[in-house]
């Protein structure tokens, strides 16, 4: 670059600057600035041609008003024609302006282009920078179409001085940055990897950065860079520190290249050539062998530098993930680092740790150093850094030292930073509930946590306690007595407040023996920590005391007069107020019998990922955390094989009344969150409707709403409405009466179905059904009980079982209005050729439907032989004195006929051939409807009722099924085979059974599905 | 109340600093020349609110005066303050300027002392200042004379002490006015309005009595229901003005006023301003302005503006200036103007026209070419109006002193003794008039 001579220098600028300098106040600067604007003004309007200096100097002049923070209007013309002066100088004050001050849609752009043109062609090597640096600066939308053709010319042309070179690699990085899509992919992107090849290192420099962000787009356009990357390491790695000259910096050789290459190297995985490998192995050693050297300069750069090379040579080897011997040394020299007196260096040191723990080869290595973690957890002064600490804690947290760093992280939490302080009881809760051997170690230290630091506990967190002591029987005696002593400090956190109340509730009865901790004593105790709860727990605390009336009779008259207080009973919150009345009322007219059914012990919870996790995940964005879990989660299952339970499958069934509907729901609600002691209790209640109805009518007619009430607070939570308080009593559907009715007795057997429930009472519904009402038929193919319609009056209900050819089929018509329906019959048609095909025969019922009462309907299927129509149900009754005419088609389908059919791969195969004939076979290509999970579709075809056949198709993401479908006359068998295409969202889906219809049929119904 | 009152220079560093309070930290020094002197947009409210902490700010010259509080403060009243504040400053050492303020530091900080008490002010009577905060020491001053001032400062009357003699019993009134006003290029008012002062110089022995008339239409009408029909018709009517509101000097009798609307007061010695009032009703326009301003293309602008001097002939305004704004890409301006002179000041982005004397009912004129230079700016040109200063020896909102009588029981000296002077001053305040 030319040196601006002093003669150059530009007098009435340095004035002007000076002045402005020396300005007293804001007022007298703007002044200034007017009469200097003015001046300008006057010259450039002034009739005479200004010359180049001078035109150059006022357009400094603006400069340097706009970026004082004026307002500029005018001027860009003069900027312009100083872009086709022959000065260096002028041009590039011209350029400067340009890039500064002239927006996109300027009208000038047309003429500031021609100028870069001209530019871009000239043989001035200085132009062309000048050029390229504007396009790179502005790098507009408007810059890129202009000349994202040209600037990849420039950079491949042979000709091209290497100055030139480097600016066009990094104006085209900018380009392919700002605009990728304008940028062409072309015969050029073959010769831009050859640049790594190039003499000139800033050439290379700029080229690497260039390559890189490419790479990282088409990584297959420009794997031949890898070669070459690595050829050019080597060199740098081992020239001696005087042999690239200007580009050693104190001491080291060219380090920012080399850690641009280790970069683009991160953008593949290790080379698959053996030669490259050992190669690139020897330069990764190099490098941590220099790391060893003793420093050549005292200087702080020297060792910037040279650690800047060695991290990202150690990410490098932790991307690769390949080479033990490399993977540990790098550990080991991030070990020295940890001792380290530079801030800096502990925090990078600590980060590139926690990502060395996940791998396999030097987790044990990177275990060594946990004193020092802990060390630097309790030392660091800076806050970030013992963030990391915790991370890296976290990650190398393993079973063999699981107690010991919980241990030191709850013993952190009490001096923790505020701000990290929830995501370590997070990070605690999770370790404690994964690596927990004996599960009473987990409840003490949850139940730490929560004294600890009770205000960063997470409901999910002890959402979680209760659900593993629920699932685990021998813990609940230890977690009762612990709870129990817990309780006992004078003041206790109300997260621990609300976990005692659950677990007494559920298990006071296993300490009750000692009499120290005695019914009374328990209730007691739990009493004097009430008045200082909020609701929600003075809720759950009221739950627990009905609980208590189950468990102990004896302190019955006690929790009796506890509810019959003004306080509970005319209480300001409508929540506990009618809990109190409720339970009060129970506990004095059911018998022990119905008492005992009612509050019978909370059912284990279904097993699903840990909230707590999800919830870390949401805390810490995507991608991170992420990585870590499954990586553990693979090597835990490695290690640990089957006895961690956080790795058993998550749809592992434990309720018999589990249903496939359950695994169908799409989006599972938060189902793990426990559900409220009182409603839970109530959904405990057996389901065989007379005996239910038997022991809820009396109540109903006493004690007033008894069914909403326990439904109200049912309802929200367990449709996992999002509710934070799970207490909140709004029921979702607007006649709370008979649409939490249906849902109390549908919950009990399946969630699924109740969400989904309330999701059909969410959406409107048509009041007259005239037409046969079929909207949820095909929700049915695949699970067997839900909502089958409902309008504002009605909702039905079903529950189906079938077996072989037969089957039963439970209808539930809920009257949802407060009046009675009257002459109430149901008849269920089949047409020809169905009626000679299904025998549908549907038991009689009631004609009258009380307001708020449902009715059950059983209806007895028998398949006589394959079939394609559907019944129709059709439903009279009057309400209000007007006859409602309602028809639904039962879904009552060919497939729920099928038997699955284990079969090995060499049968399946063989059948399929056997099956060959064309009128047998029946394929159908068709798009994806929902999302392509593998988990729900594995659920669906299950739901379907054929077998799944794991390892028969050679391609593990194509599913295969095989069943037998039975009826009365004959039996079908059947193969299918279903390739889900991910990435045009499509499925193909082939179905061989030994009769065309009911190949076509099958077909038809499964293909819906998806 | 006040807690506190910061000096700042125009850098924004702390000339005097005087916390009264607790609440009020050192930290909020800074914020206020962060937020206000320094802020990137220029502060125009008078009143600036920083975490919780309100910051009044007047500014004279180069010099800023803030009073903080973290209370919620009659504003009116720290502003009067403010005002005062720099009032008694001016008594003491002049002009406020930097260099003054430096030079009499300790002379300040007595006076904040003297004058606010745990922020509740004080008296700030300039001339009882001066009795006991000097710049030359107490020394001189005996016992006898310190408990006299004393007496006075806590007496009854603690703006004049006893004892003052002169051998010629002088009195001078000034009537002074600011008009504002904003008419529309057609000549409609669109608002106007005076504020006034009447400023006093007392030089009367003992203690006097005054009472003080003028012709405020309440008090004619009054008058003129009481006498002679006819001679009440002459003197109401057009003679008589409306006060909107008006203000007194602390010596004043207030209760005189409500009942009576007469002004009767002990003056205080020297100079002081013995009212403030504001009127809206038939002002006199001392000056009309009609502007005349044409496009000629996108280059050239053409400006015509004529001044008529609307009144009595036999006056003479003074220091007459007019402000034409020009627009922001203004390149080049030629003016011809038959009196005066006229100048282009690129600085302020106006012309500004200057003429020394005009007497009343004449006309003048300007016209100027205002060259332009095309800018791609959108941007239209927003016209500010055309403003103006002038001063002229009546009062603009028809005021008239009737008497200023004294009485003084006494010594022996008589209203007739007094020697009054009477002076009225019309001065232009925001005078502006759209084009």
């Amino acid at each position: 670059m030319p040196a601006v001579s002093k003669g150059d220098g530009m007098r009435g600028l340095a004035v002007f600057i000076s002045d402005i300098r020396n300005c007293k106040s804001k007022e007298a600067e703007i002044k200034r600035i007017n009469k200097e604007l003015a001046n300008i003004r006057s010259k450039f309007k002034g009739d005479k041609a200004l010359d180049g200096y001078s035109k150059k100097k006022y357009v400094c002049k603006l400069l340097f008003i706009f970026l004082l923070g004026h307002d500029i209007d005018f001027g860009h013309m003069e900027a312009v024609n100083l872009l086709s002066s022959n000065k260096y100088t002028e041009k590039q004050i011209g350029y400067l302006f340009i890039s500064v001050l002239v927006n996109s849609n300027s009208d000038l752009i047309r003429l500031i282009n021609n100028a870069i043109k001209n530019d871009l062609s000239s043989r001035n090597p200085t132009f062309m920078n000048l050029a390229l640096h504007c396009i790179a600066n502005v790098g507009s939308r408007e810059m890129a179409e202009a000349f994202a053709a040209d600037v990849p010319r420039i950079l491949v042309a042979g000709d091209t001085m290497d100055s030139v070179k480097q600016s066009a690699a990094l104006c085209l990085l900018r380009l392919n940055r700002t605009s990728p899509d304008l940028v062409p992919m072309g015969e050029w992107t073959a010769r831009v990897v050859h640049l790594l090849n190039d003499q000139h290192l800033g050439v290379v420099t700029a080229a690497t950065s260039l390559i890189t962000t490419l790479a990282q787009k088409n990584p297959d356009d420009f794997k031949t860079s890898l070669s070459l990357a690595v050829a050019r390491l080597s060199r740098i790695v081992t020239s001696a520190s005087t042999d690239l000259q200007d580009y050693t910096y104190y001491f080291v050789a060219a380090p920012w290249l080399s850690v641009k290459l280790l970069r683009l190297l991160q953008c593949y995985p290790p080379p698959e050539d053996a030669a490259i490998r050992g190669r690139l192995t020897e330069c990764l050693e190099t490098i941590l062998n220099k790391a060893q050297e003793p420093p050549k300069s005292k200087k702080v750069q020297h060792s910037n530098a040279k650690n800047a090379v060695l991290f990202e040579a150690i990410s490098l080897i932790i991307h690769h993930d390949s080479e033990p011997t490399l993977l540990v040394r790098a550990c080991n020299q991030l070990g020295q680092f940890l001792q380290h007196r530079e801030t800096n260096l502990r925090y990078l040191a600590l980060e590139s740790m926690c990502t060395l723990a996940s791998s396999e080869f030097s987790h044990e290595a990177v275990k060594t150093h946990i004193d020092t973690v802990i060390n630097a957890l309790k030392t660091e002064r800076d806050v970030s850094v013992r963030q990391r600490a915790v991370d890296l804690l976290y990650a190398m947290c393993d079973r063999s030292n699981a107690k010991q760093i919980v241990a030191e992280m709850l013993s952190y939490l009490e001096t923790a930073d505020y701000s990290i302080r929830e995501e370590i009881v997070l990070k605690v809760a999770i370790l404690a509930e994964k690596y927990a051997v004996d599960y009473t170690w987990y409840v003490d230290t949850i139940l730490n946590l929560i004294r600890i630091a009770g205000d960063y506990v997470s409901e999910e967190v002890w959402y979680r306690v209760i659900q593993i002591v629920i699932n685990r029987d021998d813990v609940q005696g230890y977690a009762a007595k612990t709870v129990f002593e817990a309780l006992q400090a004078p003041a206790c956190h109300e997260n621990l407040v609300k976990v005692g109340g659950y677990i007494l509730g559920e298990f006071g009865n296993l300490i009750a023996g000692d009499p120290r901790s005695s019914p009374l004593v328990q209730f007691n105790l739990l009493h004097s920590k009430f008045h200082l709860c909020s609701v929600p727990t003075r809720a759950l605390l009221l739950s627990a005391y009905i609980k208590f009336i189950n468990l102990f009779p004896e302190v019955k008259g006690t929790i009796q007069e506890v509810l019959r207080s003004d306080s509970q009973l005319r209480n300001a919150d409508v929540e506990l107020q009618q809990r109190a009345v409720e339970y009060l009322r129970l506990s004095c007219i059911a018998s022990t019998d119905i008492l005992a059914t009612v509050l019978e012990e909370m059912p284990p919870f279904p097993e699903r990922e840990s909230s707590i996790l999800a919830k870390l995940k949401r805390k810490k964005g995507p991608g991170t955390v992420p990585d870590i879990e499954e990586n553990r989660k693979e090597r835990n299952a490695n290690v640990d094989g089957g006895t961690n339970h956080t790795t058993t499958p998550p749809n592992a069934k434990t309720s018999p009344a589990s249903f496939v509907g359950d695994l169908l729901a799409p989006a599972p609600p938060p189902t793990n969150r426990p559900r409220p002691v009182s409603s839970s209790s109530f959904l405990q209640t057996p389901l065989t409707p007379l005996p239910s109805q038997a022991c809820a009518i009396p109540l109903a007619a006493s004690a007033g709403a008894f069914y909403q009430v326990a439904a109200a607070t049912a309802s929200p939570d367990l449709l996992g409405l999002g509710s934070s308080t799970p207490l909140s009593s709004t029921p979702p559907a607007l006649p709370p009466t008979a649409a939490s009715l249906l849902i109390d007795v549908f919950s009990e057997s399946s969630p699924g179905a109740a969400a989904a429930m309330a999701a059909a009472a969410a959406a409107p519904v048509a009041v007259s059904a005239a037409p046969v009402a079929d909207d949820n038929f095909s929700r049915f193919v695949c699970k067997n009980n839900g909502v089958l319609y409902e309008n504002q009056l009605l909702q039905i209900g079903l529950k189906c079982e079938y077996r072989q050819n037969l089957g039963r089929m439970y209808v539930f018509f809920g009257n949802k209005t407060s009046t009675q329906f009257l002459s109430f019959d149901t008849s269920v048609v089949c047409q020809e050729p169905l009626a000679s095909q299904l025998n549908v025969q549907p038991k009689p019922v009631d004609p009258t439907v009380d307001g708020g009462a449902q009715l059950q309907q059983i209806i007895n299927i028998e398949c006589v032989s394959d079939f394609v129509e559907a019944a129709v149900l059709n439903i009279q009754f009057r309400y209000g004195g007007i006859l409602q005419n309602i028809a639904v088609k039962l879904p009552i389908t060919l497939n729920k006929f099928f038997q699955p059919t284990e079969m090995t791969s060499q049968d399946f195969f063989q059948r399929w051939k056997q099956l060959s004939a064309p009128t047998q076979e029946v394929q159908n290509i068709f798009k994806a409807k929902h999302s392509m999970d593998t988990e729900v579709t594995k659920a669906k075809i299950i739901g379907f009722g054929v077998a799944l056949l794991d390892g028969v198709d050679p391609n593990p993401s194509n599913f295969v099924g095989a069943g037998v479908i039975h009826t009365k006359t004959t039996q079908v068998g059947c193969l299918l085979r279903l390739e889900p295409n991910t990435q045009a969202q499509m499925y193909r889906l082939t179905l061989r059974t030994s009769r065309d219809t009911v190949s076509q049929r099958l077909c038809d119904l499964l293909s819906d599905q998806f | 109340m006040i807690g506190g009152l910061f000096i700042y220079n125009h850098k924004g560093e702390v000339l005097i600093s005087r916390v009264y309070r607790d609440d009020i930290g050192r930290n909020a020094v800074d914020a206020f020349r962060v937020n206000v002197i320094h802020a990137r947009q220029q502060v125009r409210s008078p009143v600036t609110n920083i975490a919780r902490t309100s910051f009044f700010h007047v500014k004279r010259a180069n010099i800023w005066l803030a009073a903080v509080t973290k209370q919620n403060v009659n504003a009116a009243m720290v502003f009067e303050f403010l005002y005062k504040m720099c009032d008694v400053m001016t008594a003491y050492f002049g002009k406020i300027s930097e260099e003054n303020i430096k030079n009499n530091f300790v002379l300040i900080y007595e006076l904040l002392d003297e004058i606010l008490d745990f922020g509740y002010p004080q008296n700030s009577e300039t001339g009882a200042l001066k009795t006991f905060i000097t710049q030359t020491g107490i020394k001189g001053q005996t016992k006898e004379e310190q408990s006299q001032i004393t007496s006075q400062v806590t007496g009854q009357i603690g703006w004049r002490r006893e004892g003052i003699k002169y051998r010629r019993n002088e009195l001078f009134l000034d009537v002074l006015e600011s008009v504002n006003l904003l008419m529309s290029p057609q000549g409609q008012v669109l608002s106007a309005h005076v504020s006034g002062r009447v400023v006093m110089k007392s030089y009367l022995s003992g203690m006097p009595e005054c009472k003080f008339g003028m012709n405020d239409k309440i008090v004619i009408d009054k008058a003129g229901k009481g006498a002679t029909t006819d001679e009440a018709g002459k003197s109401s009517g057009k003679q008589s003005i409306a006060i909107d509101d008006c203000t007194f000097h602390q010596c004043v009798r207030l209760s005189k006023f409500d009942s009576e609307r007469s002004i009767s007061f002990i003056p205080p010695d020297g100079e002081y301003e013995l009212m403030r009032y504001r009127t809206t009703k038939d002002i006199i326009l001392p000056f009309r302005v009609i502007p005349l301003v044409r496009e000629v293309g996108r280059t050239k602008l053409e400006v015509k503006v004529v001044i008529k001097s609307n009144f009595k002939p036999s006056l003479l305004a003074q220091k007459i200036e007019v402000r034409i704004p020009t627009p922001l890409n203004t390149s080049g301006v030629q003016v011809i103007c038959m009196k005066g002179k006229a100048k282009y000041k690129a600085s302020e982005n106006a012309i500004v026209w200057k003429i020394k004397r005009m007497a009343g009912m004449k006309e003048s004129q300007i016209s100027a070419e205002i060259e332009l230079l095309p800018t791609n700016d959108k941007k239209k040109w927003a016209r500010p109006p055309i403003s103006m200063n002038f001063e002229v020896p009546f009062a603009p909102s028809g005021l008239k002193v009737r008497y200023l009588k004294v009485f003084e029981s006494k010594l022996n000296y008589s209203d007739h003794d007094v020697i009054k002077w009477v002076r009225y001053i019309g001065r232009s305040g925001i005078y502006e008039t759209r084009c």
